[in-house]
């Protein structure tokens, strides 16, 4: 039988980067394949080179044994190819409707919008496929797994045959993330076939007919599920051997370093996000903030570190209270804070990194003498950083935008960890990064909670939450709905609350449940 | 479980705090006393205020004039301000506290006047008809913005396009002797700028707010070269006939109304027309969703097969036509003659009504209106003699324009890609 | 960089500047850094001379007789144009150098007016960029310069005439720093808008330039009116002690505020490139959210900056007052306020290189007086050629494509600036 998709010997190069190596790939129909790499391998740009995004330098693609030339998305459709994309491409301005027949307009004469016709049709395929929606809604307001389902209207509407999903459970809780694989089996039993790209050796396991795993722009290697183990994928995906738990030793709590009593915030359109929220963190602990994306952590982290005024409660740090405090009176008490959008807030990228080094303290002795920087001293203590926390970059005075993703975050980590801090807010420490810079901050925050630090940690990535923290509160919809200790807890219970589910009766902890690794 | 499609609703802020409703409050309160200590209790008792219904020089939709007694009317006034605001502090009223307060603006204006034709009598209606021809370069303007921004493009160079415009549309229109081929002169001056525009801010991806700068740069200087070398010298290069007032048959029989709306010239038909047009085409076509589409987030437009580039580009040029229709409208419909730098900041004044009226035609057209009677009680003002010098009276735009974007900006919701070059990757 | 002794400040500056020792790879462009200016202003001045050409009632003339006549008739206007351009920023070359073969002291002063004069017309423009480079710096797009300049001089002028009875050292000073504090308060205005409710500094500034015109105007023709002036908008003369003297005899205008934005221009590097505001202000103007994340305050920064901004403009309208003019009227300006845009962009929004292209510029301007006088071309022509420059510069890759230039490996300086979305 012929594969419905073939690429053979793609190649991408991108300046200094060899994205993709020769990749040949094959699709069959019916089948679930999954393209298992991590951070940075080159999957992105494989999909992004079949969806027309960008232009392959050498290979050649074909479809139903025939070659085919995608130069754009609308090419890519065409031919039958639809691509749910890790960033959601939504306009939360729009309705479901605008949305899914956009650049497919259902219409009237005179080119008037048939919204109704449009809403039809998704009703239609939401019936078919049980993926519930309604039309008339509009994407800023739908929770993201309901954003999801949008996304595979958008090409079911478009009658799209492949279905390449990319990073698609990034977003979602562990329900949702089952509900999402069933609709995907669903859709493989209706004849359509889908290629579903991840780092998350357990979904491979969970749902894909096949893997081909992608290392550093190359193929290196095929299997299935069935032949195949976590370690040895984990292995294949890395190069090495990972180990794939942190060392970890039973957690010491201090004194009190933090604390949030009844804390009320509200996003920049008026809505309460965060919602009559406390919570306590003691020293030499970590505490887990485990949540889907979007359920107020943003907003309850602005508020403790000082970036965003809160209606009322009361934050007190290290016995103070910091509820008015600007963000520089509450760094200069002895707390640290790892951004979650370090492009955006922790960096300024085009400052060189002896500069990025400084962000929060320049002002301050031995960097400034009055209103005099004492660049002699910033670029030392740059250098001795780049050196301590491994930071690959060509000098100190490069420009941070410069740098990969991972030495950015390092760059970060730096800056935030070398003080003396007795509190530390880490929000998703390690988006985005490879395995090597994750096993790296990993070790650098457990460090620091060993030093007797107090640290906050937010990430929507569950197995970060469960691996690290010595605590887990749960957020959903600006509330914590939970805290609870990270001791035999599955998680399927912590799925469940993040899913906004309070089981009615108290869960039985299972001493012997493991707690799952990070891939 | 997480299967249902629920919207996220949210409790709002307003339902928890009242700092927004007192301060409303407290403003209405404001105004009310204002009105009392500065105006009522600077009038006489036994004073009349006239205002004249029906504008200067018309004979159709005549209505008879308006008398008031001064003191009374501005004490009435003061009342309603007062009890709105006293009422607002302690009770609130929710979601008509905008409603209110334009109430209590519009105390204010209305007592203003009064207060100033107290004893005298003032023509409304002309000064209504007149707000009404001075909206047009801003409501075009703002409309001319709408565009371009709905598209993702910054277009400040509204104010260029529309100096341009006017020139070439009276250079034209003395030529030819012909209004409509000046207005289309004018048009494609303006489209040509539009385009370097377009290629500026979109192929080589300038800052758009730069790309704007040098086109008005550019219109300001060559407008006034040409002005000196030609212009000013050869009386017939800058004479053209210009576009006189058609009364719309019925319509512009109804008292008041018909003077001030249906007896204009063509530009201001043609403002209502592209407020209709541009209302429905953003709203309701396939050509609309695409646009919006393209300026909120264009790489999801590029993905479901939208040409970007090409949307932008429209968007621009389309913006270029409406401010050139602008700009025509100082020479043709206006003044009757070029004169350097007459524009005189209508475009930028057109882009805060555009944020104004939150990126919305309708809203465009409003606060263009607001403007455009801000700018006639500043004319009307000076001709009454009255003791405000006319420099502060023409200063009122552009002060409210600043009180606008201070109090307005922020809450509007701006195209989300507006001013990001797009890059295809 | 073991070298402890080096200059941190300029290394990181040039790293800043993108300066960098191009990789093996690239060829260094021809002239570096300044390559694209230039070549952005040799182009510019051609296209000024195709529209001489193409505006001239006499090259049409000539092109009906025959084209080789039509050819020679433009070569030759845009000839006699540029020549006086050049004789007038620069002065007449052979009186020069025979002047300074002589031993007249005032010939010699005669020869090099010109030049001179040049000086005293890129003095206003060194004020007015500063102003705009300090704000682009900043993250701010300060098109208010004109009006802070006119209130700059308002004030600049009204302590220069009302006070009386003061040492010039002090009424001077005193002077031009009541200038500086006008522009700042004009500046101010509008980077509170900004930093307090979002209001953009760019529509709020052209704003207060309407304000500050009608307000002027209002001042010139009411409360600072010239005795006797019959109701012309001028304001009386000042007194000689806050006069900014001149070097030379009249006509000689070359006066000591020359140097005085030089040394502004100095200190403006010195505050940006080696202090904690600088970098504060830099931090805020790069990357808002950063430094709000790193306990800025950007309300502060933007108050600050604009502010800062303001002052500078203020002062450009001061030194013109208080050194040329000696009184002041509506005509005060030529525009500096919008050509500064063009200076800040040129000049890289660099305090060195708004210098330098404050120079070319005013020299520019002072030609462009006698061309006018000589071949009857309107002076705006600068405005029009200013444009096409400013258009060049910012978009580099027009001018790489017409030279062939090869696109440097990093990108070129950008400048930030944000939507009508506000503050971040």
């Amino acid at each position: 039988m012929t594969p419905i998709l073939e690429l053979k010997g793609i190649t991408k190069r991108f300046p200094g980067v060899l994205a993709n190596d020769h990749i040949d790939l094959s699709l069959n129909k019916g089948e679930i394949l999954a393209l298992l790499g991590e951070n940075g391998a080159g999957k992105s740009t494989l999909m992004n080179i079949l969806y027309g995004l960008y232009q392959p330098d050498e290979g050649e693609i074909l479809v139903n044994g025939e070659k085919v030339t995608i130069n754009s998305p609308t090419d890519a459709i065409n031919q039958g190819i639809g691509m749910v994309h890790q960033h959601f491409m939504l306009i939360p301005v729009f309705t479901v409707t605008e949305n899914v027949m956009l650049g497919n307009e259902a219409v009237k004469k005179a080119g008037f919008l048939d919204r109704k016709k449009a809403g039809d049709r998704i009703l239609e395929i939401s019936n078919h496929y049980n993926l519930k929606v309604n039309p008339d809604d509009y994407i800023r307001d739908l929770p993201v797994g309901v954003q999801q389902r949008v996304e595979i209207i958008k090409l079911l509407y478009r009658e799209a045959e492949i279905l390449i999903f990319d990073e698609p459970t990034a977003v979602l809780t562990p329900q949702e993330a089952d509900e999402l694989f069933k609709i995907m089996r669903s859709l493989v039993e209706q004849g359509k076939s889908i290629i579903f790209i991840t780092h998350k050796l357990r979904e491979v396991m969970d749902i894909a007919d096949r893997v081909m795993v992608i290392r550093r722009g190359a193929m290196v290697g095929e299997t299935t599920p069935a032949q195949a183990d976590k370690q040895s994928l984990a292995a294949m995906m890395v190069g090495r051997a990972v180990n794939l738990e942190v060392d970890r030793t039973e957690s010491t709590p201090g004194e009190l370093v933090c604390s949030v009593e009844n804390l009320t915030v509200a996003d920049k359109f008026q809505n309460i996000v965060v919602d009559d929220i406390s919570l306590e963190v003691y020293s030499g602990e970590i505490v887990g903030i485990a949540g889907v994306q979007g359920n107020g952590q943003t907003e309850l982290v602005n508020a403790i570190t000082g970036l965003q005024k809160s209606l009322s409660g009361k934050v007190t740090l290290l016995g103070e209270d910091v509820t008015k405090s600007s963000p520089r009176q509450i760094t200069e008490l002895g707390s640290a804070h790892v951004p979650e959008d370090r492009q955006a807030d922790g960096l300024v990228l085009p400052f060189p990194v002896a500069e990025n080094l400084v962000l929060c303290t320049y002002y301050k002795e031995p960097f400034a003498k009055g209103v005099l920087l004492q660049y002699p001293v910033i670029l030392k203590n740059a250098e001795k950083l780049i050196e301590d926390f491994d930071i690959r970059t060509p000098n100190a005075f490069t420009p941070v935008g410069s740098l990969s993703g991972g030495n950015q975050q390092k760059v970060i980590i730096a800056r935030e960890l070398s003080r003396p801090i007795k509190f530390l807010v880490a929000s998703q420490p390690t988006r985005g990064l490879d395995v090597g810079s994750i096993e790296y901050i990993h070790k650098r925050i457990v460090q620091k909670r060993d030093e007797g630090c107090g640290v906050l940690l937010v990430s929507p990535e569950l197995d970060e939450i469960m691996e690290l923290s010595d605590r887990i509160a749960v957020m959903y919809r600006g509330k914590i709905i939970a805290v609870v200790p990270n001791k035999g807890i599955t998680k399927e219970y912590i799925g469940l609350l993040m899913a906004g589910v309070v089981p009615e009766e108290p869960i039985e902890f299972d001493e012997t449940a493991v707690v799952e690794a990070t891939f | 479980m997480t299967t249902d499609s629920r919207v996220i609703e949210h409790k709002r802020v307003a339902e928890i705090s009242s700092t927004r409703k007192i301060i409303m409050g407290i403003v209405e309160i404001l105004i009310g006393l204002l009105i009392y200590f500065a105006f009522t209790a600077t009038t006489a008792a036994e004073v009349l205020t006239k205002f004249v219904m029906t504008p200067g020089g018309i004979d159709q939709g005549i209505m008879a004039d308006w008398i008031l007694p001064s003191k009374v009317t501005l004490t009435i006034l003061a009342v309603i301000s007062l009890v709105i605001g006293v009422y607002q502090v302690i009770k609130g009223f929710g979601k008509w506290t905008n409603l209110m307060v334009g109430i209590s603006a519009l105390s204010l204006i209305f007592g203003f006047l009064v207060w100033q034709a107290a004893g005298k009598q003032l023509n409304l209606a002309g000064m209504l008809s007149s707000a009404v021809l001075l909206a047009v370069p801003i409501t075009l303007g703002a409309f001319s913005g709408i565009l371009a921004e709905r598209s993702g493009i910054i277009n400040i160079s509204i104010e260029g396009m529309m100096l341009m415009a006017s020139m070439v549309a009276a250079i034209v229109g003395s030529v030819t002797k012909n209004p409509w081929l000046g207005l289309l002169g004018g048009i494609l001056s303006s489209i040509l700028l539009a385009v370097i525009l377009g290629v500026l801010s979109i192929k080589y991806k300038v800052n758009q707010v730069i790309s704007g700068t040098v086109i008005n740069i550019f219109s300001a200087g060559m407008t006034a070269f040409i002005s000196q070398k030609f212009l000013q010298h050869i009386q017939g290069l800058n004479n053209p006939k210009m576009f006189t007032r058609v009364p719309l048959p019925g319509l512009a029989d109804i008292p008041l109304l018909g003077p001030i709306l249906f007896n204009q010239n063509i530009f201001v038909y043609l403002m209502f027309l592209i407020l209709i047009i541009l209302q429905v085409a953003l709203f309701q076509t396939r050509w609309g969703l695409r646009l919006r589409s393209v300026g909120e987030h264009p790489k999801a437009a590029d993905t479901l097969g939208i040409n970007v580039i090409r949307t932008r580009y429209m968007g621009v040029i389309l913006s270029g036509l409406v401010a050139g229709i602008a700009g025509a409208f100082f020479t043709l419909g206006s003044v009757g003659r070029f004169d350097e730098g007459m524009t005189a900041g209508k475009g930028f004044i057109g882009l805060a009504a555009m944020i104004f009226g939150n990126w919305m035609p309708i809203g465009a057209i409003g606060a263009g209106l607001l403007f455009g009677f801000a700018d006639a009680i500043g004319s009307k003002l000076s001709l009454l003699g009255s003791a405000i010098p006319p420099q502060f009276m023409a200063m009122a735009p552009y002060l409210i324009t600043m009180i606008v974007l201070a109090g307005f900006i922020g809450k509007g919701q701006a195209p989300a890609a507006e001013g990001e070059p797009y890059e295809k990757e | 960089m073991s070298e402890e002794k080096k200059d941190l400040g300029q290394e990181i500056l040039k790293e800043i500047n993108q300066d960098q020792t191009p990789t093996e790879h690239v060829r260094k462009p021809f002239l570096g850094k300044a390559a694209i200016p230039l070549l952005a202003i040799v182009t510019g001045l051609i296209i000024g001379a195709l529209l001489i050409a193409i505006t001239s009632q006499s090259v049409y003339a000539a092109f009906g007789e025959s084209i080789g006549k039509g050819f020679s008739t433009a070569f030759s206007e845009i000839g006699t144009a540029y020549k006086a351009l050049f004789t007038g920023a620069i002065g007449d070359p052979v009186r020069m150098i025979n002047a300074l073969g002589g031993d007249d002291a005032k010939e010699l002063r005669q020869a090099f007016n010109p030049f001179l004069e040049s000086l005293v017309q890129s003095t206003p423009y060194i004020f007015a960029g500063l102003a705009v480079a300090l704000g682009f710096r900043s993250g701010l797009f300060n098109i208010g310069v004109e009006g802070q300049l006119f209130i700059g001089a308002a004030c600049a002028t009204f302590v220069g005439y009302s006070i009386t009875g003061l040492p010039a050292w002090i009424h001077m000073p005193l002077a031009f720093l009541a200038g500086a504090l006008g522009g700042a308060l004009w500046g101010f205005v509008p980077g509170f808008l900004k930093a307090k409710t979002g209001g953009h500094e760019v529509i709020n500034t052209i704003m207060m330039n309407w304000i500050a015109f009608r307000l002027t105007e209002w001042l010139l023709s009411g409360p600072m009116t010239r005795p006797g002036s019959g109701g012309m908008p001028i304001s009386p003369i000042i007194q000689k002690t806050a006069e900014i003297p001149q070097f030379f005899p009249s006509p000689i205008r070359f006066h000591l505020g020359f140097f005085m934005a030089l040394a502004v221009a100095y200190l403006i590097w010195w505050l940006l490139f080696k202090t904690t505001w600088g970098l504060n202000l830099r931090t805020v103007g790069t990357n808002p959210r950063a430094a709000r994340y790193a306990g800025l305050s950007t309300t502060k920064s933007i108050i600050l900056a604009m502010s800062l901004s303001g002052a500078l403009a203020g002062m450009a309208g001061a030194v013109q007052v208080l050194a040329v003019n000696r009184s002041m009227a509506l005509g005060l300006s030529s525009g500096y306020g919008f050509d500064s845009i063009a200076l800040a962009l040129i000049g890289n929004t660099h305090p060195a290189g708004v210098v330098l292209a404050s120079i070319l510029f005013g020299t520019l301007r002072n030609g462009a007086t006698r061309m006018m006088v000589v071949s009857s071309i309107p002076i705006d022509i600068v405005d029009v050629v200013q444009a096409i420059i400013l258009m060049f510069v910012a978009a580099p890759a027009i001018i790489r494509s017409i030279y062939h230039l090869r696109k440097p490996k990093q990108e070129e300086q950008q400048i930030f600036l944000s939507g009508w979305g506000g503050q971040s």
